[in-house]
Parts: structure tokens; C-alpha cells; sequence
């Protein structure tokens, strides 16, 4: 096991990935952040409460999306819970930030897409993850902010653990 | 996480964890039924064959609207106009529907423990959507689920626990009172039946429910009412005298309800026959919640055809 980013280097990377959204969308009135569920909700309560505070901006849009019912494996092993999808606003003609934690296969992207394309049309869809597991999509996607990218074979895992959650900031690399 | 059955029989088979599971998953749905796109495409490779041996219109079209807002294909059969007037067993004419390469079968008969007897001879995921005078699960669990919300505030969902529900009218030639007094047993609320004594099944007390034969002191005593529908067409002797003698006794309408001291939550799970079982000021009435329990049946059958659909052989 070895960690990838400990509480501080977490807190850190999280800052610049806010600055960034920040930078790149200078009207923050028509920028949704929306966190995927289950994990990359933690993320995504952490950088739209950054936002709010580089900003000085009390009302971004923000909400969670669940994806369960856009996988591709429902009929392969377990079948996983649906989580809640709360969007309480118009995604409509809307610059859309998708956040979650990990960028491995792309295909929690790619049902995530669909989800959030049947909320309604978007302006722009971009992708913001904290760890990018280089070489080894399974789709073409790429994201537009990272956080950390590191170079993992299959078998590895990537842990990201979160204060609210697992008591603990870190991120890990399980072999 | 996947229920601990494979079939949806009746009620009694599940456990609470299955019937907290399934309304979990509906909530999801239900949200997904607000959204421009009122469908998600979970269920592309499955197709289900809905076999109703019996007439219905709101269990039917809600089965079929559910799969359909999951994406799986629908083939849709019903006894009338089939080889079954030619003498086609049961047995037969199921594995013939599934021999065209079908996932599930959701089927309606007049006669009990139709299900179980097919879930023993195919392979299938079999939903049961009534069978004769024994079980109803579907509505039973739409049932339940509408009582959750009638009681919820906001996002926080109540529980039925301790939850007074009085179930009218013919008990003994429903199924939806039996599955009803499954899934609120397990769910933890009280459960009244009342109606004539000749309506009301011997021993039915040892279901854990009480019995009473006065409509009023059960409206007195429950925070809701489901009430239930005259099955005349399973009487096959007269056990009241007059559907008009029946109204006057055990009929509900507003001035009873305006009497308790209390708003108590009026259901039914259709179809209703305004002025015998119910009053139309009654099922009109801010009270009723009876188009909720429609609206919810969809979510709810939704979520039970997604959980059972579970993991398959992966064909090689």
C-alpha cells in the first residue's frame, strides 16, 4: 500500500482544482457541479463548498447524480442500490462540471453522460476527477481537471478516503 | 445487494429487508418518472411476457409502463383470443412464450397458487400479479409504500411501525387484503379487517390482525383506510342480501368520516364501485390517496422487475 496523496497534498490538490473551475468558467451563473455518486459526492460537497468561498458566491448550482440505473453490468455480479439523484435545478443550456473521485475505465462516464443528458440538454459537459488512472480506459474519455495522475495496472486499486465519511483524509494505492 | 428471492410469489416469501430494498429502489424511480426523460435504459436486454389469464386494466398497463420505462422489450398476452380455448395447458402455453427467448413473465390467474405451481416447472423470473383469491404482492407493496408517503415530511421517510390500517370490506375473496396484511405485519404496523361476518374469513385473527364488524369503530380506531371492492364475480352464493343493504352498512362516506374527531388517510386499490364500497365525496376527498397509490404502483413495479432482472449466466 502506498499513499498517493496524504490529508494535506488532498486539501491542496482540491484548492487548485477549484481555482481552476473557478478560472475556466468566469460567470459562475451558468456552471452546474455535479457529483456522481456514491464516492464522488465527497468530492464534489468539498469543491462546490472551495467555490463558494473563492468566489464569495452563496448560490451555485449544485447537485448529486445516481447512475445506477445507466450501468453496463447490471446483469454481472451484484446488483448495486441505487443511490439519490438530486438535480433541483435546469440543466438546460447549462456548463455542466462532472466531479468523482476516480477516472479508471470511463464507463461510470460514460453512464453518467447518459444520466445526466436525460435531466435534459446541457451547453457543455466537462469532467473533473481527483485521480486519473492513466492507460487504462476502456472508452474514449478524457477529463479536463486532475488531480493526481498515476500509472496502475488492473489488478491495483485506488482508495480515496474522505474526513466526512471514513474519518480520514488520504488517498491510497492498494497492490 | 439483490433480494432473497428469485421470484415475486407473494408477500409472505419476502423479507423486510426485501420489501425496504424494493421501496428504496422505487424512490429512486419515482424521481426518475419527474424527469423530462421518464426512462432509463437498464433493462435493454430483457424482455418480459405479461400473462393475464384474467382482466385487469390498472395492474396491466402499470406492469407494462414499467418495463417500458426500463427499456426491456414487452410482449403482452391475455387468455381471451389465445390457444387456451383450444386446450393448451398452462404449463404449455408459458414455455412456449419463453422458448422465444424471454426473461420474465409477470402473470395474472384466477387461479390461486397458479405461480408457485409455475415457478416449479420453468425457469423464468415469474412476478405474480394476483392469483385468484390468495395474493397480490405488487399492490400490497405500492400499498405500503403510499402509506410511507402519505406519513413522510420532505425527504425524511416515515415507517409504517405501529401504523394503525384498517382494511374494508369483502376480506375473504381478496387477494390485496391478504398480501396487504403480509407486508404491513412485517413492516411493523397494526392491522384491523372489518366487514360483514360473512365476508370475513374463519381464523383470519390468527394472521395477527383484528377483527371487527362495525365500519365505524374501525374508521374510529385506524389512521388509514384501504378500502376494498365487492368481488361479486368470485360470490358464488349470495352473502349479503342487496349491494344497497350492503352501502347502508359497511358503504363509507363523508358524513362518517366528518363524524371522527380526526383525518384519517382513505385508500383503495381499484376498481372502485362509486356508492357500494365507497362514496364518490369519500374517493374525490383530499383524504383519498387512491391516484397516489396508481402513480406509485409504476415506481414500485419498476423497482421489482430491476431487482429480480439480477445477475444472469453470461452466455459463452
Amino acid at each position: 500500500m502506498k499513499t498517493l496523496l496524504d490529508n494535506k497534498q488532498l486539501d491542496i490538490t482540491l484548492q487548485r482544482l477549484a481555482h481552476q473551475l473557478v478560472e475556466n468558467h468566469d460567470n459562475l451563473k451558468d456552471t452546474a457541479i455535479v457529483g456522481i455518486q456514491p464516492r464522488g459526492v465527497w468530492m464534489s460537497d468539498r469543491i462546490a463548498y472551495l467555490v463558494k468561498k473563492i468566489t464569495g458566491q452563496k448560490n451555485i448550482l449544485y447537485g448529486k447524480l445516481d447512475i445506477t440505473f445507466y450501468r453496463d453490468d447490471v446483469h454481472q455480479g451484484d446488483m448495486h442500490l441505487p443511490k439519490q439523484t438530486d438535480i433541483p435545478f435546469s440543466i438546460e443550456d447549462k456548463n455542466v462540471v462532472l466531479v468523482d473521485d476516480v477516472l479508471h475505465t470511463g464507463r461510470t462516464i460514460r453512464a453518467a453522460m447518459d444520466a445526466l443528458l436525460d435531466n435534459g440538454r446541457p451547453k457543455n459537459v466537462e469532467l473533473m476527477v481527483l485521480i486519473d488512472r492513466r492507460f487504462s480506459r476502456e472508452l474514449p474519455i478524457q477529463p479536463d481537471y486532475i488531480g493526481h495522475t498515476v500509472d496502475t495496472v488492473r489488478s491495483q486499486k485506488v482508495k480515496v478516503y474522505w474526513m466526512e465519511k471514513d474519518k480520514k483524509d488520504e488517498v491510497v494505492l492498494i497492490n | 445487494m439483490s433480494l432473497s428471492v428469485k421470484h415475486l410469489l407473494g408477500i409472505k416469501e419476502l423479507q423486510k429487508q426485501d420489501i425496504e430494498q424494493i421501496f428504496q429502489t422505487a424512490d429512486n424511480f419515482k424521481e426518475v418518472l419527474q424527469r423530462p426523460i421518464k426512462k432509463v435504459p437498464s433493462l435493454r436486454d430483457t424482455t418480459v411476457a405479461n400473462i393475464f389469464f384474467e382482466n385487469s386494466t390498472r395492474t396491466r398497463i402499470s406492469f407494462e409502463l414499467a418495463e417500458r420505462r426500463l427499456s426491456a422489450d414487452v410482449v403482452n398476452f391475455s387468455s381471451s383470443g389465445s390457444s387456451v380455448s383450444k386446450g393448451e395447458t398452462l404449463v404449455d402455453t408459458v414455455n412456449n412464450i419463453l422458448a422465444m427467448k424471454v426473461d420474465m413473465v409477470v402473470m395474472r390467474h384466477s387461479a390461486s397458487g397458479a405461480p408457485w405451481f409455475l415457478a416449479n416447472h420453468i425457469d423464468a423470473s415469474i412476478i405474480n400479479a394476483g392469483d385468484g383469491i390468495n395474493e397480490h404482492p405488487t399492490q400490497a407493496l405500492l400499498d405500503a409504500f403510499s402509506i410511507r408517503e402519505a406519513f413522510s415530511k420532505g425527504s425524511k421517510k416515515a415507517t409504517l411501525k405501529g401504523k394503525r390500517i384498517a382494511i374494508i370490506g369483502d376480506i375473504m375473496h381478496s387477494r390485496v387484503a391478504l398480501s396487504n396484511i403480509f407486508c404491513l405485519n412485517k413492516l411493523g404496523a397494526e392491522v384491523m379487517v372489518a366487514g360483514p361476518p360473512t365476508l370475513m374469513p374463519r381464523y383470519i385473527q390468527d394472521l395477527g390482525v383484528k377483527v371487527e364488524y362495525d365500519v365505524k369503530k374501525a374508521l374510529e380506531w385506524c389512521e388509514v383506510a384501504n378500502v376494498l371492492r365487492i368481488q361479486l364475480e368470485r360470490q358464488h352464493k349470495p352473502l349479503f342480501s342487496t349491494l344497497r343493504e350492503y352501502a347502508m352498512y359497511y358503504g363509507i362516506n363523508k358524513q362518517m368520516l366528518d363524524s371522527l374527531k380526526k383525518d384519517i388517510v382513505i385508500m383503495h386499490p381499484g376498481p372502485i364501485n362509486r356508492g357500494v364500497e365507497i362514496n364518490s365525496d369519500v374517493a374525490d376527498s383530499k383524504q383519498s390517496i387512491i391516484l397516489d397509490q396508481v402513480e406509485n404502483g409504476v415506481a414500485i413495479r419498476m423497482a421489482v422487475i430491476y431487482l429480480l432482472s439480477g445477475k444472469r449466466e453470461v452466455l459463452e
